[in-house]
C-alpha cells in the first residue's frame, strides 16, 4: 500500500510537471533571465500553485504528526542554517542557470533519448557520486553541522 | 499557456501533499534520486515506487497526447557536463533543489529551504544574467 502510494505520488508529481511546461529549459531560463526581451512568470506560477496546495496539507501534517497510515513523518529539519546548505545551493544555481533544467525536469527529459538530456543526468549522477566520496565524509566528520548527514530534496 | 503552468503547479501540489500525507515522505527529485543511485531505495523501497511512477508519467502524457518528451537543451556538450556536475554535487550538499526546498520546504513553511530557495534562485538569475548579457551580450 505505501509502495502504491509513493508511485501514485510519482506519476502525479510528474504530469504535473510535463503539463506545467517546465521540462523545457528554453522556459526556466525564460523566468530566471530578468533582463530579457521575453521574460516569462511561468515558473512563478508552477511554484505558486504546488505550494499553495502543499501548505494547507503539510500544516495538517504536521499537526498529524504522522501520515494518514500511520507512518511517522520524515525527519525534517525546518531551522538550521548552514555554510553548506548556502553553498551547494549557490552551486545548484550555478548548474540550473546555466543549463535551466533541475533534476525533475532532467530525469524526464533523459526519457527522450537523446543524447543530450541523457549527458546531463549522467553528469548529475557524477556529482552525486563526486558528493558522496569526498564531500560527504568530511561533513559527516563535522559534528557542528547536524543537518549534514540528511538529504531531504 | 500560463494557466496550464498553474494548473501543472497545482497538479505538483497534489503530488508532495500524497506523499507526505499518505507515507509520511518529502517528495524531492535530488534526494530520491541520489538515495536511490547509491542503493538506498528507503522503506518499503518507496523511493523506487516514486520514481518508477515519476519516469511513467511522460507514458501516460503521450497516451493522451500521442508526443513523446522532447528535449531542448541549447548548451554545449562541455556546458552540458559541468552543468549537469554542479546541479549534482550542489543539490546534495545543499540537500535538496526545486522541488524540495522550492516546493515542499516552502509548503512546510521551513526557513532552511527559505534560505536555500532564495539562494539557488538569486545565483541562477545572476548566472543567466551573465552568460546572456556579460558573457553572451
Amino acid at each position: 500500500m505505501g509502495a502504491l502510494i509513493a508511485f501514485a505520488a510519482g506519476l502525479i508529481f510528474g504530469i504535473g510537471l510535463l503539463l506545467s511546461g517546465m521540462t523545457d529549459p528554453q522556459r526556466i531560463l525564460a523566468f530566471l533571465d530578468v533582463a530579457g526581451d521575453a521574460w516569462s512568470p511561468a515558473l512563478m506560477l508552477v511554484m505558486g500553485g504546488a505550494i499553495a496546495v502543499a501548505l494547507p496539507v503539510f500544516a495538517y501534517a504536521r499537526s498529524r504528526g504522522n501520515s494518514l497510515a500511520g507512518q511517522a513523518l520524515a525527519r525534517i529539519d525546518r531551522k538550521t542554517i548552514t555554510p553548506r546548505l548556502v553553498i551547494g545551493s549557490a552551486l545548484f544555481g550555478v548548474g540550473w542557470g546555466l543549463s535551466g533544467i533541475c533534476p525533475g525536469p532532467g530525469l524526464l527529459i533523459a526519457l527522450s533519448g537523446q543524447s543530450e538530456p541523457l549527458l546531463f543526468v549522467a553528469s548529475i549522477a557524477a556529482g552525486i557520486y563526486f558528493y558522496r566520496a569526498f564531500l560527504l565524509p568530511r561533513t559527516v566528520a563535522a559534528v557542528a553541522d547536524p543537518a549534514g548527514s540528511s538529504v531531504s530534496g | 499557456m500560463l494557466l496550464q503552468s498553474l494548473i501543472g503547479g497545482l497538479i505538483i501540489g497534489a503530488g508532495v501533499s500524497l506523499l507526505l500525507l499518505g507515507r509520511g515522505q518529502l517528495a524531492g527529485i535530488s534526494g530520491i534520486f541520489g538515495n536511490t543511485i547509491t542503493g538506498n531505495f528507503g522503506e518499503g523501497r518507496w523511493r523506487l515506487a516514486f520514481l518508477a511512477g515519476f519516469l511513467l508519467s511522460p507514458v501516460l502524457a503521450y497516451l493522451f497526447t500521442h508526443q513523446w518528451i522532447a528535449s531542448n537543451i541549447q548548451l554545449s556538450l562541455p556546458g552540458i557536463i559541468i552543468a549537469g556536475f554542479l546541479v549534482g554535487v550542489g543539490t546534495q550538499l545543499g540537500t535538496g533543489c526545486t522541488s524540495g526546498h522550492g516546493v515542499c520546504g516552502l509548503g512546510n513553511l521551513s526557513t532552511r529551504s527559505l534560505v536555500a530557495t532564495v539562494t539557488f534562485m538569486f545565483v541562477a538569475g545572476v548566472t543567466v544574467y551573465i552568460a546572456r548579457h556579460v558573457v553572451g551580450g
